[in-house]
């Protein structure tokens, strides 16, 4: 790999600024961090409802709480319902993952042992549906309130029951289901944003990840250097935002160096 | 009705890895040569293309490059009083389906099982006497040594364009290689890949305590590098996602950058894919396979007829043709009579996680197979004596790129979800690395492979059963190996450090790895092993079958290397031999 020159760090960071992946930064109203300005939504961009395929209002509404428990936003910064993973997870269950595509569907059913995996005649589409009408029913009989109403330290007890399998949903076992929600989540908060979640890249902000395959032969052998690039994800690729090189790999824009380019 | 098509020389059911290999060597003949392949083509240009191929979403979660259950899969139990249920998601291990089979999305690790591994059973005996193991235990000679198979570990090597380090040339050690290794005829073709930090350091603290490390042999090339075939392989660019993906360069050695670019242009070779091999059909004396049957993407049925047939698909398939076509007689673990399906096994995987405070490892960079290992603890390289257990296991701290879905580790104790889960994997992300263990598994009377009574495939045949579990030689040895992992650990000085053995009842949910083996081994005894020691069924002679269902039990290293050695082994013996006469060669 041939280093970058600076004219195509600031040329890359220019670009990374202005251009947003389409239907994925728009609808943002997170404020760009200090360290990553490159990802401010454009001015004046129109906020669009986010075009949800397969759940409901009450299960957004349920989902949008009970995901602010998994990941939290704190002082490290967004959690999972800022970076969109309720949004993830409607397009993951409206797609092949909720409808087990490419997975073994035929019965019988029988519950087997936990050595034996995934033996529910449920989809995860249909899971999320009994599981949240389950967790809804319970939350009414315990607090007269629909999960999403309830304050977040009675949330937070309601999944710590879930998780601990000490509350019990009538039609799909809850630990099951908390766990699917659990994998999902994270799965959202860390997957590329084109699947609509990690939004901003939040999720690779917070590890230090930066996205997409990069050429690493010249730094590999820098031991115990961090490596700060701005994360690159598919779709900065694939709508021309990010410079690339013949292969197709980002060349990326150093963090340090785009500070001070900018 | 199936439609009987022209009769060709040979047939392969399956185009992965050994499939390839089999098919050029034997087009190169003038034998007409018929690939059958269950999935789709697939080529570096056009699937293996940047951005899209490096999706840890698609590729590592959904499988996108791995076995579509919703046509076949198995069905799995851990012991023969439970009701097997099928493997409805993909977890523990990940076969291959496609142009390229599992040697696609592999990590590239192409190890030499040791002298040892082939002899388990009589130096385990002559050693320790027959104690050391249990009653129950199945394990046995290959019916092959390491000597023979020598050459054409070589030839392998060469054709994949290994990178890695010579520790034993023609007898003599050479510094900064594996000591342990079975004496080499020639020097890795390529140099070993760069030298990650974590590597480093366990280099360090392992040298420390006596070790000798030395570089984990890969396929992931450390620079272009044309093979016998005139394809090039690429240099690796450590671009952190190799194993469960696709390599967008070219640098990881598959039958894509190896094989296929000389194979699709021999006018002798005819691809077909999207073609699910169904059986294999036998004469009325059922000595000879006469032709294989399949189905087409567009629900046709065929005959294919062939005077060879290899069957090069994977271990489980492999052994599952073998039943669904009546050819050997099927295992049963009641009286221990029978040999397909028998002696399946698999691997011992385990590792300690260290975390630090004040070292980053940029753990997104890497490449398949790069690391520093040491194999003081594998295979017989060390005294069992009063250990209760065989085998061994190398280990290895590597650089091979880490994507946050899947790796985010944590220090026990962490919360798996909240704001300290959420601190923890911020800071440790690019804090953390593991010494990983390549654990051996010894081969056991109740571990078979055979039909499943219930449940059927897409095409309504039934699904092979698994019924596995690891015994007590494995979880001690497990313990005892992560331990001496963990002594390294210490001395390498983390602010903490997870220590895993793999212990209780095996699961097929969380991924081990995709060694699994067995089910139609080789071997010197018709009464114990399904092919001989050419890969040739003792039953059907003009019937190979190839891959690593061959391995008696599995030893403390990946297995492809050998799968590779094991394929010019049969190539070898049906080229110099069968082919002038074919019939039983043995």
């Amino acid at each position: 790999m041939s280093e970058p020159s600076r004219r195509n760090f600031l040329k890359s960071a220019a670009a990374l600024g202005a251009a947003i992946p389409a239907g994925v930064s728009a609808q943002s109203k997170a404020p760009a961090h200090a360290d990553h300005g490159a990802h401010a939504a454009p001015k004046g961009a129109p906020a669009q409802p986010r075009p949800y395929m397969f759940l409901s209002q009450a299960e957004v509404a349920f989902l949008d709480a009970a995901v602010s428990h998994l990941i939290p936003k704190d002082e490290l910064g967004p959690g999972a319902k800022e970076a969109g993973v309720t949004y993830f997870i409607d397009q993951q269950l409206f797609g092949g993952y909720g409808s087990m595509a490419r997975k073994y569907t035929q019965g019988p059913w029988p519950e087997g042992t936990p050595q034996q995996g995934y033996q529910s005649p449920l989809t995860p589409a249909a899971v999320y549906r009994a599981g949240i009408r389950d967790t809804n029913a319970h939350c009414q009989k315990t607090y007269g309130k629909s999960f999403d109403a309830l304050a977040r330290a009675q949330q937070e007890e309601v999944l710590k029951g879930l998780d601990g399998g000490k509350i019990e949903l009538e039609q799909v076992r809850s630990q099951f289901f908390f766990n699917m929600m659990l994998n999902n989540t994270i799965e959202g908060f860390f997957a590329d944003p084109v699947y609509g979640g990690n939004r901003d890249k939040a999720g690779w902000k917070l590890v230090g990840f930066p996205g997409v395959a990069a050429v690493y032969t010249s730094f590999i052998e820098k031991h115990n250097v961090p490596y700060k690039a701005q994360p690159v994800s598919i779709a900065d690729i694939t709508g021309k935002i990010a410079q690339v090189d013949e292969h197709g790999h980002p060349i990326h824009v150093m963090l340090h160096d785009h500070k001070a380019g900018a | 009705m199936a439609t009987k098509l022209k009769p060709v020389d040979a047939v392969t059911i399956g185009v992965g890895l050994t499939g390839t290999i089999l098919a050029k060597e034997l087009a190169d003949t003038g034998l007409k040569v018929v690939g059958i392949e269950r999935g789709r083509w697939r080529d570096t240009e056009h699937d293996f293309a940047m951005p899209g191929v490096h999706d840890e979403l698609k590729y590592v979660r959904h499988k996108e490059l791995m076995q579509d259950l919703s046509k076949e899969t198995i069905t799995f139990r851990n012991n023969a009083n439970e009701l097997a249920l099928p493997m409805r998601q993909l977890g523990s291990f990940l076969p291959g389906e496609g142009v390229g089979g599992a040697a696609v999305h592999w990590g590239g690790l192409t190890w030499r099982f040791l002298p040892w591994d082939f002899e388990t059973k009589s130096r385990t005996l002559a050693r320790y006497g027959a104690k050391q193991v249990s009653e129950e235990c199945t394990m046995q000679d290959w019916g092959v040594s390491y000597d023979e198979l020598e050459p054409h570990f070589n030839r392998f090597e060469y054709l994949y364009g290994v990178s890695g380090k010579a520790g034993n040339l023609n007898g003599k050690i050479i510094p900064g290689g594996n000591p342990f290794e079975g004496a080499r005829s020639a020097e890795y073709p390529n140099p070993p890949l760069k030298v990650g930090y974590s590597s480093l350091l366990f280099k360090q603290a392992a040298e420390k305590l006596g070790y000798k490390t030395f570089p984990v042999p890969t396929s992931a090339n450390s620079r272009a590098y044309k093979n016998e075939y005139g394809a090039t392989i690429q240099s690796c660019v450590y671009c952190g996602y190799c194993q469960f993906f696709a390599c967008e360069m070219g640098a990881k050695a598959s039958p894509q950058t190896a094989v296929l670019p000389a194979l699709m242009k021999n006018p002798n070779y005819e691809l077909r894919t999207l073609c699910n091999v169904t059986r294999i059909n036998l004469d009325s004396e059922k000595k000879r396979a006469v032709s294989v049957t399949y189905v087409d993407s567009r629900g046709r049925e065929f005959e294919q007829p062939a005077d060879l047939i290899l069957l090069t698909s994977y271990v489980l398939n492999n052994a599952r043709l073998m039943l669904l076509s009546g050819i050997g007689k099927p295992y049963d673990p009641t009286t221990g009579t029978g040999v397909v399906g028998r002696n399946y096994a698999y691997q011992t995987p385990s590792s300690v996680t260290l975390f630090f405070e004040d070292k980053n490892f940029n753990s997104f960079m890497g490449a398949g197979g790069m690391g520093l290992a040491i194999d003081e603890f594998n295979g017989d390289n060390f005294d069992h004596s009063g250990l209760g257990f065989i085998g061994g296991g190398f280990m290895q701290a590597g650089s091979n790129g880490a994507r946050p879905i899947e790796f985010h580790p944590v220090p026990q104790g962490t919360p798996r979800w909240g704001s300290e889960w959420k601190k923890a994997v911020s800071k440790y992300y690019n804090r953390a690395f593991s010494i990983t263990i390549q654990g051996a598994c010894q081969s056991y009377r109740g571990n078979w492979l055979d039909l499943d009574p219930t449940y059927r495939d897409a095409y309504g045949l039934p699904l092979l059963r698994m019924t596995f579990d690891r015994r007590e030689n494995e979880t001690k040895m497990s313990e005892w190996l992560t331990n001496k992992a963990a002594e390294i650990a210490k001395a390498i000085g983390p602010a903490r450090m997870n220590v895993n053995p793999r212990r209780g009842k095996y699961t097929i949910v969380p991924y081990q790895s995709t060694h699994n083996t067995g089910g139609t081994v080789m071997g010197a005894d018709p009464n114990t092993s399904v092919v001989n020691k050419y890969l040739q069924s003792w039953d059907v002679h003009n019937l190979f079958v190839v891959g690593a269902g061959n391995f008696p039990q599995n030893g403390g290293y990946n297995p492809t290397g050998t799968v590779g050695a094991l394929t010019y082994q049969a190539l070898e013996a049906i080229k110099t031999r069968y082919l002038k006469k074919p019939g039983a060669l043995v």
